[in-house]
């Protein structure tokens, strides 16, 4: 596999196209404003790319989470594996992958990623080697973050 | 005091640069000859900062080696060496643009010199400086003019400036091939205009705005006018009389210098009327617990301790841009940015920014990859060796304008051959398919 290839694995390519829970309108509420909700915005200052991300939780696990945000194939295929993975998890559980690829992602290459645990996002681990990159994959992961501890802290 | 190019800079131009010519600069450039994942290097991202030759690297070192001391002051031989070498540096970058020595001030980047203007008219506008004229100063009423494709450099302290000081910014907006409107701007500016400031060549579009059409409606109008000149010194013959700018201000490390110098030119009689920004050691005349008074211009804009190894390894890069011609260097670079919009248009799903093959350009494009954003593209191109730029280039407006968060830009200089220019289209033209952004998908 060329270095490249490495990097933009077919996993993340195809994640990049089908783009899992990029339906959040584009007109979202900032502040969605039901219990058990939350939203968060960020944006990647070098290069503008942009993600509105919301989390929601019914009865003690994450029920969907739902986005729209304009970027670079690595950070939309980010978003679209991290929804389709928090389905189901429990804030708790959520919270462990996002350490565990956040390890992953500062270790430029150097910690094999956990593939029970991260399951699809482990082939992120080949970003970790181009720093550049890293900031685009962890984008939707931060908003995730973020809008996790508020959904949390509204249910 | 009439102003002349030193006759080492003038070189009538000789015949015209070919690849042959290109490939005896290049080894002049040490950095050009390495190979970057596997691929000799093709550098096409000089528009965000160029490559100096040897005898720039060699200028600073040997400066270190032989001369550094502190400038303008103290008597030993090292110190009068140092001021020298300092001061014949300064002239030769005033020769360069036509300039008179005095009219040259170093700052530390084209911003910090951006800045510099936009402070000096601020504390105009907060009080009077002794010594100092009215004429810089800005109040309610009273407004900033840009363009719509300016480096946020020459938008942001406009737009703090006019925020302190209660003075309106306004903006002359682009068609859509990248032109400015020159209708709009006829009707903006107007005798309320007390500063015109735009940029001589766009570092996202490519288009050489018409210096002189603006240049005559702020006279007309009684406004000053200043020329973010950053990506038009390091690749056009400029000379600043001839513009008839007040201010100009450009980066040495565009333009095959060092990092950590820019320079300002500002015409002689402003000058020595504008208030200093920064103050300190270096630039005052008498000073007493109360109060100082101010050496004239340059010094007066130059307090501390200034980038001299700096200076003189800019002046070297100038010498060595000078020895080649620009007319020379500019044709080439003409030649290779028609090559590239000719080339990049000319592929599917491919739009290049600003003006389209066969209209004028500076020897750089801008293009958006439909279904491939700019960092992907920018990161297949380095797999292949090639360095380009990503991003919104520090002009997010301008992009908005053009409906765009990103694009890709590949900037030329007087070291790239036609071959390296073809290169990158073929990669180019390799990566929708890459990304399968060719199958209809998204
Ligand atoms: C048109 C233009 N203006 C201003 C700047 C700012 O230059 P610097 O970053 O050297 O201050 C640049 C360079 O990026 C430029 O291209």
């Amino acid at each position: 596999m060329s270095a490249l290839d490495s990097l933009y694995q077919q996993m993340i390519l195809e994640h990049a196209k089908s783009r899992y829970g990029a339906d959040l309108p584009a007109d979202a509420p900032a502040v969605p404003g039901q219990p058990g909700t939350g939203q968060s915005h960020q944006l990647n200052p070098v290069c503008g790319d942009e993600i509105t991300l919301q989390v929601q939780l019914d009865g003690g696990s994450v029920q969907a989470v739902r986005w729209h945000g304009e970027g670079c194939a690595i950070s939309m295929a980010s978003a679209s594996v991290l929804s389709e993975l928090a389905e189901g998890k429990s804030p708790a559980e959520l919270l462990q992958v996002m350490d565990a690829f956040r390890t992953v992602m500062r270790s430029r290459g150097k910690t094999a990623p956990d593939e029970d645990l991260l399951g699809d996002a482990a082939a992120f681990a080949g970003v970790s080697r181009y720093p550049a990159r890293v900031k685009c994959a962890m984008l939707s992961w931060v908003a995730a973050e973020d809008a996790l501890r508020q959904a949390v802290s509204t249910a | 005091m009439p102003v002349s190019l030193p006759p080492e800079l003038q070189k009538p131009g000789g015949a015209v640069l070919t690849n042959a010519e290109v490939l005896r600069i290049r080894n002049d450039f040490p950095i050009l000859h390495q190979q970057v994942n596997d691929h000799p290097l093709v550098y096409l991202d000089s528009g965000a900062t160029s490559q100096s030759p040897s005898s720039v690297l060699e200028a600073e070192q040997e400066y270190y080696e032989q001369r550094n001391a502190a400038v303008h002051r103290g008597a030993h031989t090292l110190a009068v060496e140092a001021t020298d070498a300092f001061e014949d540096a300064r002239a030769t970058v005033a020769g360069f643009i036509g300039a008179a020595e005095n009219e040259i001030i170093w700052t530390g980047n084209a911003t910090g010199g951006l800045n510099l203007l936009a402070y000096a008219f601020s504390n105009a506008s907060t009080g009077p400086v002794p010594g100092t004229a009215g004429r810089f100063a800005l109040g309610p009423g009273d407004e900033v003019l840009v363009t719509e494709m300016e480096h946020h450099a020459n938008l942001i302290p406009w737009q703090e400036l006019c925020r302190r000081t209660g003075a309106t910014l306004r903006y002359i907006p682009i068609s859509d091939d990248g032109t400015l409107r020159l209708e709009e701007a006829e009707r903006l500016i107007t005798g309320r205009t007390k500063v015109l400031s735009f940029t001589h060549a766009s570092n996202v579009l490519g288009v050489i705005n018409p210096v002189e059409v603006l240049v005559a409606l702020a006279r007309a109008a009684g406004a000053l006018v200043v020329l973010d000149a950053c990506q038009s010194v390091p690749h056009l013959p400029v000379n600043v009389k001839d513009l008839d700018v007040d201010f100009a201000v450009f980066s040495g490390h565009k333009m095959l210098g060092p990092t950590g110098i820019g320079v300002v030119y500002g015409r002689q009689e402003l000058l020595n009327t504008l208030p200093p920004f920064l103050t300190g050691g270096s630039m005052i005349t008498r000073v007493t617990m109360e109060q100082a008074e101010y050496l004239p211009a340059p010094q007066r804009f130059e307090a501390g301790t200034q980038p001299i190894s700096q200076a003189v390894a800019l002046a070297a890069a100038v010498r060595y841009l000078g020895e080649t011609g620009m007319e020379r260097i500019s044709a080439w670079e003409a030649e290779l940015g028609q090559r590239l919009v000719r080339g990049l248009s000319g592929l599917d799903g491919v739009r290049v920014l600003g003006p389209g093959t066969g209209q004028e350009r500076i020897g750089l494009a801008a293009f958006d990859v439909a279904g491939v954003h700019a960092h992907d593209v920018g990161q297949y191109l380095d797999s292949q060796g090639i360095a380009v730029r990503v991003g919104h280039h520090c002009a997010q407006p301008l992009h908005r304008r053009l409906g765009l968060v990103s694009s890709t830009r590949a900037s030329t200089y007087l070291y790239n051959t036609t071959d390296e220019v073809d290169q990158l289209v073929e990669a180019v033209g390799n990566v929708r398919g890459y990304f399968g952004a060719t199958d209809g998908v998204r």
